[in-house]
């Protein structure tokens, strides 16, 4: 059994907080497209519109019900057959965002349908267009809702880009396998960027609980 | 104290020959149950109608058909000229004239009280966020609440809010009000300061229909009221002939029932 040797960790410090900026990066490009996706797909649902309404269901079940691994291995894999070329990193971005996506509409949809019939009655009432009522009626109290709920599915995307490594793209996971076949240190690598991760999660955490705060926080 | 005694009719006359609301036939199903039956109505510009009724009788569903928060099957709608067509441009324009006050107020709770009321003004009118301030100020002013602007709905108590959702109604300058139980979800304390703001509304020449059991305020302010049942205006008379000799049985049977304990 080797002696444990921290060493190497301290030696290559520089590269593994590079790669907790890349992981950070990499993570909020997934958590705000993911966003959008969720807040477009509710929107396309909620028409009732069955042109609109069907792909968004049939990509949520898609995407729930297989893999994120094979999802990832698919876009980076298949994308290129269709002539689209697109770095690791990109595409793990463009992975994260539909994953993300997905779970997004599922929860944000539950947030919508709790807003009271009321809210929008009142809205139309008033003359708003169905847009209008979604966009400026329906969309704050619902996600304010959720808002816990979008939160952690949020950490788990930040955890999910580790996958991303097996991509190649830039990020923490990615690093420390690299200095791992380097050095053959797991233990050492592996115990620090667990450190790592927790220290990612605490940060988007409290990131998050501040734009709750400024944006979700009205007397109810 | 409130005054029970009626109106001064002379600030309060009814133009009798301009039309601004013309039910013709209105027929409304929930599913498999006649909720709206044969319903023709006409209101007058200025003229103020109290619908009363036991619950179920189509009262709410009625006042909701006028500005299409309610699809009719049959009949038609006529609101200010406008006939009532199933889109959404015929709609809107039918909704730019009436505004509603609702049961349980329905204020937007992440909104000030003055976005709730320059909202509409903005995405509708498509003023820009200062003209339309100034109007919400005016209206909130009118419904004496103007101190409140910068709190939130839930900051408020049950009549204020109520007061907001007026004042929120009259930002858009509608020809007609609908009143869908107002008081109904208030405390008791607050009754009065919601019907004070009603009255005055009347007193300015509002065109009003009112879903209400608030009887003192039929009396005062109503020109017609209007007693339904099972889906049918059953009944519709000057409010002193109303109250002292109700000519229908189950006109009879409810005040009965609602006057027992006041």
């Amino acid at each position: 059994m080797n002696q444990l040797d921290f060493g190497i960790v301290i030696e290559r410090w520089d590269e593994l907080l590079h790669g907790v900026a890349l992981t950070l990066a990499l993570s909020t490009a997934g958590i705000v497209c993911s966003l959008i996706i969720g807040v477009i797909g509710v929107a396309m649902h909620r028409t009732k519109n069955p042109l609109l309404q069907a792909p968004v269901i049939a990509f949520v079940e898609l995407i729930r019900n297989t893999p994120f691994l094979i999802q990832l291995f698919f876009l980076f894999f298949a994308l290129p057959l269709l002539g689209v070329r697109l770095n690791p990193t990109i595409t793990a971005i463009i992975a994260l965002a539909i994953n993300g996506g997905a779970y997004s509409i599922e929860i944000i949809r539950g947030g919508v349908e709790s807003i009271p019939r009321g809210q929008i009655e009142a809205g139309a009432a008033l003359g708003l267009s169905s847009t209008q009522i979604f966009r400026d009626i329906v969309l704050i109290p619902a996600l304010r809702a959720i808002y816990p709920a979008l939160s952690s599915q949020f950490i788990l995307l930040t955890l999910t880009s580790s996958v991303c490594s097996s991509i190649s793209a830039s990020e923490l996971t990615h690093f420390a396998q690299r200095i791992e076949s380097e050095t053959f240190r797991s233990f050492e690598v592996y115990f620090t960027i667990t450190g790592l991760y927790l220290l990612i999660s605490w940060l988007i955490m409290t990131a998050l609980s501040s734009i709750g705060r400024r944006h979700f926080s009205y007397p109810n | 104290m409130q005054n029970t005694s009626p109106l001064n009719t002379a600030s309060m006359s009814v133009s009798e020959n301009e039309t601004l609301i013309e039910l013709k036939n209105i027929n409304k199903w929930f599913g498999g149950f006649h909720a709206l039956k044969d319903i023709s109505l006409t209101v007058n510009k200025g003229e103020r109608i109290v619908l009363c009724g036991p619950s179920g009788s189509g009262k709410s569903t009625l006042i909701r058909c006028i500005n299409h928060l309610e699809a009719i099957k049959d009949g038609t709608i006529t609101v200010a000229g406008k006939e009532m067509a199933n889109d959404a441009k015929s709609i809107d324009s039918i909704r730019r004239e009436v505004g509603m006050v609702f049961q349980s107020f329905n204020l937007f709770p992440h909104l000030k009280i003055i976005d709730n009321c320059s909202l509409a003004l903005r995405r509708v009118k498509g003023m820009q966020r200062d003209e339309a301030e100034v109007i919400a100020r005016k209206y909130l002013d009118r419904v004496h609440i103007l101190e409140q602007a910068d709190k939130y709905p839930a900051q408020l108590s049950g009549g204020q809010q109520q007061r907001v959702a007026i004042a929120r109604a009259l930002c858009m300058e509608p020809k007609v009000m609908l009143f869908d139980e107002p008081t109904s979800a208030l405390d008791p304390e607050m009754v009065k300061e919601v019907l004070d703001t009603m009255i005055g509304l009347a007193q300015d020449g509002m065109t009003m229909i009112c879903v209400t059991h608030e009887m003192g305020f039929a009396r005062k302010v109503a020109n017609r009221v209007l007693f339904m049942a099972d889906g049918q205006v059953l009944e519709e008379a000057a409010p002193d002939e109303f109250f002292s000799a109700p000519k229908h049985e189950r006109a009879k049977a409810f005040l009965g029932e609602i006057l027992a304990h006041n």
